[in-house]
């Protein structure tokens, strides 16, 4: 027989981005610990709708840990208390009879949040369009296999491009630095012959955007990896830090952009 | 942006130069650390050593390594200061919750640590290279010089121009200095945190210039760890020492006694 739980749900409701915003506490009955967390919150917004009640905001879609789009700080932790585990892929039966969970919206001044667990994640795609992209004219482009990569530079950016983008590294990172999710950008796109053309103008088009939309420092405690659905590593920073670097040197002499 | 403003404008450029800059540091706190442990060799010895450190290069040279090294020293504190404000910026809000999944203790206090290391710096520049924290001169009461003895080679006097070299009796400045308890403290706390700020920052530094990967993450944390204890040790033994009484005053700063009352005399 399936084993159920009851719950005590401390939520964060907030209107809008002007709203200030608070926590609101709400009891979940007979819970099953197969149903994935999204579904419990789901199961709160159908008992919030029943009473009367504005239903909880959440961003989801795919709910098979994919797409990115689902978001929230779950016991203080981004994506909850499971490693390597996006939050429509964690289930209840992490959790136990009579817990309280506490779900807040990730936290970071260049996510302002739309409504209640709901954030504007537009940073992110300012990011990638600085230069998480490469530049062929479209309908020319050869068959991928054309192309020999070895196999260890394919595994490697294929580890980078992982990221889903979900913002999790920037929530977990008490300076909410975008390190994490640049990094994994660049050394996808710059280890990969298509990208290496642009290797340096990329580095630094989008380290200039990361910081212009107010993404805070990397102080290497390692956070944004512990946090990481796709357990993108600190290399990923690393591998960044590298290629600015060297790309800093030679705009030092010739300009790369 | 010319592109040196735009390097030192982004976050990354200023973590490179506080790297760099914390490189010199790291380094010339394990020189400083394994000069002054010299005073367990004797008076002779790390009185001579200090004499070869004012003396052997030119005073222009001295002045610039001094300046070099307190240049690091501002650009390293910089840097700290304009990225903290920048993740202050970041991250008005803190969870409800807040909570670390991994991250270490020494990882998340290198502000307190440093700012304290600072406050220690300013102090112990004062204490032993300027010489002018109040009641803490080396010599009887109001006299602000410290205790000048021979410099000794091999148990003899030096002789220069025939005149015997002077020096000062580091070995006494430091047995004295350190015979005041809470300076003694004030000195081991400091180098805890000091052990605690290289242990994060040893490791952290090879992170912030791209020469870190997982497997190397874990080897350079070994280091730090080992490196932050070393200079914690190495350093924290001298005034333990002194306060124990294992390091003792030596006014001839190193001479054989019959010597010692042979130069005496030539200086009267």
């Amino acid at each position: 027989m399936e084993k159920t739980m009851n719950l005590t749900i401390r939520v964060w409701r907030q209107k809008n981005r002007l709203d200030v915003g608070k926590f609101a506490e709400y009891k979940l009955a007979n819970i099953s610990e197969d149903s994935s967390f999204l579904e419990m919150l789901d199961i709160l917004s159908e008992q919030l709708v029943a009473d009367g009640h504005e239903p909880v905001a959440f961003d989801h879609d795919c709910r098979e840990g994919i797409c990115g789009m689902c978001s929230m700080t779950i016991n203080g932790i981004p994506h909850g208390p499971e490693s390597g585990t996006t939050a429509c892929q964690l289930h209840m039966r992490h959790f136990h009879d009579g817990q309280t969970i506490t779900i807040e919206p990730w936290r970071a001044k260049p996510f302002p949040v739309i409504k209640d667990l709901v954030v504007d994640r537009t940073p992110l795609d300012k990011i990638i369009q600085a230069g998480g992209f490469i530049t062929a004219r479209a309908g020319s482009a050869v068959d991928a296999n054309a192309m020999p990569i070895a196999k260890g530079i394919a595994d490697y950016a294929m580890d980078a491009a992982a990221c889903i983008g979900c913002g999790a590294c920037v929530a977990a990172c008490p300076n909410a630095s975008a390190m994490l999710f640049t990094g994994a950008k660049v050394a996808h796109m710059n280890s990969l012959p298509q990208g290496k053309a642009e290797k340096d103008r990329r580095t630094l088009a989008m380290v200039t955007t990361m910081d212009g939309e107010g993404f805070g420092g990397c102080t290497n405690i390692g956070e944004c990896e512990a946090a990481c659905p796709k357990s993108i590593p600190l290399d990923m920073i690393a591998h960044l830090n590298r290629d600015y670097a060297v790309a800093q040197m030679k705009n030092f002499f010739k300009p790369v952009a | 942006m010319c592109s040196l403003c735009s390097f030192f404008k982004s976050t990354i450029g200023r973590k490179i130069l506080m790297a760099l800059t914390g490189l010199v540091l790291v380094l010339f706190v394990m020189g400083h650390m394994l000069g002054n442990l010299q005073i367990f060799l004797g008076a002779e010895v790390i009185n001579a050593y200090a004499y070869k450190l004012h003396h052997l290069l030119p005073a222009a040279a001295l002045w610039g390594i001094r300046i070099f090294l307190l240049g690091s020293i501002a650009v390293h504190i910089w840097a700290a200061v304009t990225l903290t404000l920048d993740n202050r910026k970041a991250r008005p809000d803190r969870y409800d919750d807040d909570k670390m999944v991994q991250a270490s203790y020494s990882s998340r206090t290198m502000r307190m640590s440093g700012i304290i290391l600072l406050a220690f710096i300013v102090f112990h520049i004062a204490h032993f290279t300027a010489r002018n924290v109040p009641g803490m001169q080396y010599e009887e009461a109001g006299v602000i010089e410290p205790t000048m003895v021979p410099l000794v080679k091999h148990g003899e006097v030096v002789v220069k121009n025939g005149h015997p070299v002077d020096t000062f009796n580091v070995n006494d400045m430091m047995v004295d200095g350190f015979q005041v308890w809470w300076v003694s403290v004030f000195y081991i706390v400091a180098t805890g945190l000091l052990c605690m700020h290289l242990t994060h920052g040893v490791s952290s530094m090879f992170q912030s210039v791209g020469l870190r990967n997982a497997l190397w993450r874990k080897r350079l944390d070994r280091v730090a760890l080992v490196y932050g204890w070393v200079v914690f040790l190495g350093f924290a033994v001298i005034p333990l020492s002194a306060l124990t009484g294992i390091l003792k005053k030596d006014p001839t700063g190193g001479l054989p006694v019959a010597a010692a009352e042979i130069t005496e005399t030539l200086h009267k």
